[in-house]
C-alpha cells in the first residue's frame, strides 16, 4: 500500500465510455519521491537503547489525515471552478448502488449530465453496467484498499474531464466503517441503505450516518417480505444524524425515484463557460 | 481495516515533516468519536514502521473524550458510547470535541 494516503499501490485507474475500450491510467497524484519508497530493509522488529527515550521532543500538532484532507480540498477547488456537483455515494455491499446509478444515469439523460468513478477491490463489473446504461464512468481497483481517498479521485477526475454543469457520482467502495473518515472533496455524502439488511445499521455504524446529508432506502419494493420496521428505522436515523434527510425509494421499480432526482437537481450549479 | 490507511498516513506524515530525523516516540490523539480503534492502530503500527525512520518508536495514545453541546436543553455533555446523544433524549447535538485524530508530537535523537 502506498505509505501517504492509505491507497493500495496497485490500484488502478480506467475510464470507460459509451464508445471507448478502457484506457488505464497511473495511479499519480503528487507523491512525493519519498512516499513510495516502502523501504529495502527486511530488518526484524529493532528494540532502541533505553537512551533513546531521552530524545528530544517536537510539537507536531498535526492532523493524521492532513494530507488526504489536503487533497480532498483541492479536489473541491476544482469541482467548484468547473461547477460540478460530486456526490460520495457509500453504503454497504449489495445495497444496490450500482443499480441506483444506473437508472438515475439513463432517466436523466438528456437533462443532467451524469459522470461515475466506480471504486471496488476488484473487476470492471460495475462499471460495464453504468457504461450499458449510458454513462461515462472511471472504474478504480483499490486492491487490498477498503475505501477511496482523495488522491485517487484526483486521479479520476482528471481522467473523467467532468463537464461544466455536471454531476460526478463517486459510488465508494461497498463498506460502512472506512469511507466515513476519508473526505473525497464532494459537495455532499449520500449513504445508501436497503430494507433486506435490517433496521439496525444506523446504530450499529453510527459514525458512517452521522455524516450523511441524504440517506436513501433503497429496495421499498420488497417491504412487504422482510422484517423492517420503516418508522423504527426513521426515528433510530433521527439520533444518530438529526439532520440528514431520508428517501425511500426502489432502484429497481423507480419507485420514489422523482424525489432522489429533485434532490441532485437543487445541487447542481448552473453550466458556465 | 482503516486503521492500517490511517497508521500509514500517520507515518508518513512524521517522515514528511521530518525527513531524515531518527524517530523514537510519537504521542497521538484519538477522540473518543473519531471513529478509530486504538489497539488495531497499536497493532499496524509495529508493522507500518518496519524499515522506516520510526522502527521500534514508542507509540503513546491518549483518547480524549467528547464533549458535545445539547441544543435543547443549553448544557455540554460527555456521550455514553459512539452516539452524540444528550441524556434528555435529543439528538440536536454539536459535537464540541472529541473527533479529532491528530499527532500531538514526536519524540527524535
Amino acid at each position: 500500500m502506498c505509505g501517504t494516503c492509505g491507497c493500495s499501490s496497485d490500484a488502478r485507474i480506467m475510464v470507460l465510455t459509451s464508445s471507448e475500450h478502457a484506457s488505464v491510467a497511473a495511479h499519480d497524484h503528487g507523491h512525493g519521491e519519498n512516499e513510495h519508497s516502502h523501504g529495502d530493509s527486511h530488518a526484524r522488529h529493532v528494540h532502541l537503547p533505553d537512551s533513546a527515550a531521552a530524545g528530544r521532543t517536537i510539537e507536531l500538532q498535526q492532523k493524521v489525515l492532513a494530507k488526504n484532507d489536503g487533497l480532498a480540498a483541492a479536489n473541491r477547488q476544482w469541482l467548484r471552478d468547473r461547477g460540478i456537483l460530486a456526490v460520495n455515494l457509500m453504503s454497504s455491499p449489495g445495497s444496490g448502488k450500482t443499480t441506483l446509478l444506473a437508472r438515475t444515469t439513463s432517466e436523466l439523460a438528456g437533462k443532467m449530465s451524469i459522470s461515475v468513478i466506480e471504486g471496488d477491490q476488484e473487476t470492471m463489473l460495475d462499471a460495464e453496467r453504468i457504461q450499458a446504461a449510458g454513462g461515462r464512468v472511471v472504474q478504480i481497483n483499490t486492491g487490498a484498499g477498503c475505501h477511496l481517498d482523495a488522491g485517487m479521485v484526483a486521479s479520476a477526475l482528471a481522467g473523467l474531464d467532468p463537464p461544466s454543469g455536471s454531476v460526478v457520482m463517486i459510488e465508494n467502495v461497498g463498506n460502512l466503517v472506512c469511507p466515513a473518515l476519508f473526505d473525497l472533496g464532494e459537495a455532499g455524502k449520500v449513504v445508501l441503505a436497503s430494507v433486506t439488511e435490517g433496521a439496525d445499521k444506523p446504530l450499529k455504524y453510527p459514525h458512517m450516518f452521522r455524516q450523511a446529508d441524504l440517506v436513501l432506502l433503497n429496495k421499498t419494493d420488497l417491504l412487504p417480505y422482510v422484517d423492517f420496521d420503516v418508522r423504527r428505522y426513521s426515528s433510530d436515523l433521527r439520533r444518530v444524524a438529526p439532520d440528514a434527510m431520508l428517501l425511500q425509494l426502489s432502484a429497481t421499480t423507480g419507485d420514489g425515484m422523482q424525489a432522489w432526482y429533485d434532490w441532485l437537481l437543487r445541487r447542481v450549479p448552473p453550466r458556465s463557460g | 481495516m482503516h486503521e492500517l490507511a490511517i497508521t500509514e498516513s500517520l507515518v508518513a506524515a512524521v517522515r514528511e515533516r521530518l525527513p531524515g530525523k531518527r524517530i523514537v516516540g510519537v504521542k497521538l490523539e484519538i477522540g473518543a468519536l473519531s471513529g478509530v480503534v486504538a489497539d488495531s492502530v497499536r497493532f499496524c503500527f509495529d508493522l507500518v514502521t518496519e524499515g522506516t525512520s520510526l522502527e521500534g518508536a514508542r507509540l503513546e495514545i491518549t483518547q480524549p473524550p467528547a464533549v458535545c453541546h445539547c441544543r435543547s436543553c443549553v448544557v455540554d455533555f460527555e456521550p455514553a458510547g459512539p452516539f452524540a446523544i444528550c441524556p434528555c433524549g435529543s439528538a440536536e447535538v454539536t459535537v464540541l470535541a472529541g473527533q479529532d485524530l491528530k499527532i500531538t508530537s514526536v519524540q527524535v535523537i
